[in-house]
């Protein structure tokens, strides 16, 4: 929970920050008595990761490099 | 040709005649244990997984079957018109009265050298303990990067790359292509598998698609497999076809029997999971929150009671009612006091009443005073004759004049 110093913005997380992130949010708003305020922007943050990871999920296309040598290049297919 | 009795002394049915040549022939010990040489025809595999064939020769056929469990540990694919030698027994299929053949053990003719170099081989690297099931590691659940080694031009690719698509798309794929049979396949082979370890993927995935065993042997070569064994990432093999067993597949950290199934088990979770997973978390974090509103709620109910009870206006309207009450209470003293002053008044009234010098008038009492100077005349000495008088009786006054002056 080393977030809380300066949450970074949620579209810079990629899917798995995000996620980690807002389990963490979960857990902590079912487990601990939080100030209303704090609970709230919590909650806030949270929904916006949800967002985030929906679409990351949505949008995502699969990725491919290729190694040639020792550099990696996009793979567009077979050559 | 004689003739048949006509009443027999026993007819049998047909299962039952069945069931005795059934127990003939499995009841013979050479059947029931042999070896048999022929060329594979009319090879099925249904998804049952058994396998049917027949076997033939140039003078016979004999229908074959090899049950699932005996067809996974087929190191070779069978073909048709291949040359082999089997080991079963023979029964019989009652349903169709067919005799046939029961292979447990399967092994191509012809490719007796590659064969028993693949046994060599593989006894050696399971004695060195590179199959163990203890250097098995787990495949990670949720891959962010996979290492693919395979031809960048096969449909093995191809096929990989659709079934990531389309349950993982969030992964990274980096491809470390290589030729994936001929002599310069191993060492291509063995320099992908490092290169990619330095990338350090979640989990690389080592495949092929189907051939003879001569195109599948860069995956039974000694350094491809003691390589797949020293990857510091775990390996996922998926070489040929379900049938197709090579020594890669032994030391992999995972054996997938084909190359979409290996990117099928590189990947346990799908977007699709992960969706109805971000779906129950977006809920638990809608109740948490609602939960905790509402006992905050519930708090903030319970303060404005009590701030409520504690308001100034509370406290008027106490004061205003006690207010009410003092002037009651009040008014009724004053009224008591008033009643009871009233009636001493009227004591006092009587009592002044008694007092009054003028009521003995009422009796034949007169009061006289000179008219000269208005001074009361008590005594003889005060009146002379002649002097005008003032005599007040009871219900008024007169005049008189003195005539005589004193008697004596």
């Amino acid at each position: 929970m080393a977030k809380s110093s300066s949450p970074k913005p949620v579209e810079e997380l990629t899917y798995e920050e995000a996620f980690a992130e807002l389990e963490t949010i979960v857990n902590t708003l079912e487990g601990e008595q939080k100030p209303l305020e704090e609970a709230m922007s919590l909650f806030e943050r949270g929904q916006a990761l949800v967002k985030r990871c929906s679409e990351l999920l949505d949008g995502a296309e699969l990725k491919v490099r290729k190694l040639s040598g020792d550099a990696l290049a996009d793979f567009e297919g077979e050559e | 040709m004689s003739q048949p009795s006509l009443f027999a002394s026993v007819t049998w049915t047909v299962s039952r005649l069945t069931q005795h040549i059934r127990t003939l022939l499995e009841s013979d010990l050479v059947l029931q244990d042999v070896w048999v040489q022929g060329e594979i025809s009319n090879l099925g595999r249904p998804a049952s997984g058994h396998i049917y064939f027949t076997l033939k020769d140039a003078g016979a056929s004999l229908r074959g079957v090899m049950w699932k469990g005996d067809a996974r540990r087929l190191i070779l694919p069978l073909q048709d018109g291949m040359e082999i030698e089997a080991h079963g027994r023979i029964g019989v299929y009652e349903p169709q009265g067919q005799y046939q053949f029961y292979a447990d053990i399967i092994r191509p003719m012809g490719e007796g050298v590659l064969y028993q170099e693949f046994l060599r081989l593989k006894a050696m690297l399971e004695a060195e303990g590179l199959f163990d099931a203890e250097r098995k590691r787990p495949i990670p659940e949720l891959p962010r990067k996979i290492g693919i080694v395979t031809s960048a031009t096969g449909a093995a690719l191809r096929d990989m790359l659709d079934t990531l698509r389309r349950r993982l798309p969030l992964v990274e794929v980096i491809l470390a292509p290589s030729p994936v049979q001929g002599d310069e396949a191993p060492p291509r082979l063995i320099s992908a598998l490092e290169a990619l370890n330095q990338l350090e993927p979640d989990v690389i995935l080592l495949a092929r698609g189907g051939g003879s065993i001569e195109d599948l042997w860069a995956f039974n070569d000694e350094r491809v497999v003691r390589a797949v064994a020293a990857s510091g990432v775990p390996v996922i093999s998926g070489v040929g076809h379900e049938t197709d067993f090579t020594l890669c597949d032994f030391a992999a950290d995972l054996r997938a029997p084909t190359p979409t199934a290996a990117a099928e088990l590189a990947t346990p979770i799908t977007v699709i999971d992960l969706s109805a997973y971000l779906q129950g978390i977006n809920t638990r974090l809608a109740a948490s929150t609602l939960s905790l509103l509402a006992a905050q709620r519930n708090g903030l109910d319970a303060s404005a009671a009590r701030l409520r009870f504690s308001s100034p206006l509370r406290r008027i309207q106490t004061d205003r009612q006690r207010l009410d009450e003092f002037a009651r209470r009040g008014m009724s003293a004053l009224k008591h006091r008033v009643a009871l002053d009233g009636s001493r008044l009227q004591g006092f009234e009587r009592r002044l009443e008694a007092l009054n010098p003028l009521a003995v008038l009422g009796r034949g009492y007169a009061v006289v005073t000179r008219q000269a100077d208005g001074k009361l005349v008590s005594r003889v000495s005060q009146a002379k004759s002649g002097d005008i008088l003032r005599v007040r009786v009871s219900d008024g006054e007169f005049g008189a004049t003195v005539s005589q002056d004193k008697e004596s």
